[in-house]
């Protein structure tokens, strides 16, 4: 199983990505953003959390016009899977592999602290680890995690079960409290909460280590 | 040339920005401040080349996230 996490200036959750996906079994490697080709036979590209290019213009926005993130779009065309965490979840909506956007919370305040989420589905590559229904704890750090999508598209992720992640205590506010999204293929997850930083019981947090245990089980099937 | 393009939040998105404001505003005293939007400027200097239709191609692609943002266009100095 090999997997390329992707490396922007102001990234800063890569290294973290990196350390869950190798102990979750995967071989990894870092990929930086002028790249223009991502690593052959291929199986996984993380989009790790951070300030990719300082937000500027919008969080994301930057990052979706580098050149590996046109590698990253013909990844998931090509049916390859992809997990963005919080400044990789925006980066997916701005490169469209996933819909909607997200904006500045609510409270207009950056969120720091640990959240509760509802597993919503267990029928992903990411999730099948998880009992659907299943509460969870996984941090969260940001200032953009408010979701929006139009009414169609809020739709069709409902009745299509791709919301795969709900906040119990809706903290940013997200539309449906929505803190993750798979893509139609189910193959591309974004998310808002940090399951990298849940994944070793010695940061105090191991709920997110079904998330990598589901990636590596689905990709070793693959 | 220069092109000045104001991206703004389409309307019925919430904009928590405009809405601190609306709050600042009324809290220093100032009355009938009905509704606030903040939104972007950005100017581009311009070959005398450079097409409508290419900036319309920067805005869609770039410039605004037309999920959740409207723009509009103003040439001239």
């Amino acid at each position: 199983m090999k997997a390329a996490v992707l490396v922007f200036p102001g990234s800063n959750c890569d290294r973290d990505m990196a350390v869950a996906l190798d102990a979750a079994g995967m071989d990894v490697s870092m990929v930086w953003h002028k790249d223009s080709a991502l690593p052959d036979g291929l199986d996984l590209v993380a989009v790790p959390g951070g300030f990719s290019f300082g937000d500027y213009l919008r969080c994301g926005a930057i990052a979706a016009q580098s050149p590996i993130c046109r590698e990253l779009a013909a990844h998931v065309a090509r049916g390859g899977y992809a997990l963005g965490v919080c400044n990789g979840f925006q980066v997916l909506t701005e490169t469209g592999a996933l819909p909607g956007a997200l904006l500045l919370n609510a409270s207009t305040k950056f969120i720091c602290k640990t959240a509760r989420l509802t597993v919503e589905t267990a029928a992903s590559a990411f999730t099948a680890c998880y009992q659907a229904g299943a509460q969870i704890d996984i941090p969260i750090a940001h200032h953009e995690g408010n979701y929006r999508i139009d009414d169609e598209g809020l739709k069709a992720l409902q009745e299509e079960e791709r919301i795969a992640f709900r906040y119990v205590e809706n903290p940013n506010g997200a539309m449906d409290d929505i803190a993750g999204v798979l893509s139609e293929n189910r193959r591309v997850l974004g998310m808002m909460p940090h399951p990298e930083r849940a994944a070793d019981a010695a940061l105090g947090l191991t709920d997110g280590a079904p998330l990598f245990a589901s990636l590596t089980e689905a990709l070793v099937a693959a | 040339m220069r092109a000045t393009v104001t991206v703004s939040l389409k309307s019925g998105v919430l904009d928590p920005q405009g809405e601190a404001i609306k709050g600042a505003l009324g809290s220093m005293g100032f009355e009938g401040v009905e509704g606030v939007r903040q939104g972007k400027v950005i100017e581009l200097d311009l070959a005398e080349n450079v097409t409508e239709a290419q900036i319309t191609e920067m805005c869609e692609k770039l410039l605004a996230n037309t999920v959740i943002e409207s723009y509009r266009v103003d040439m001239g100095a």
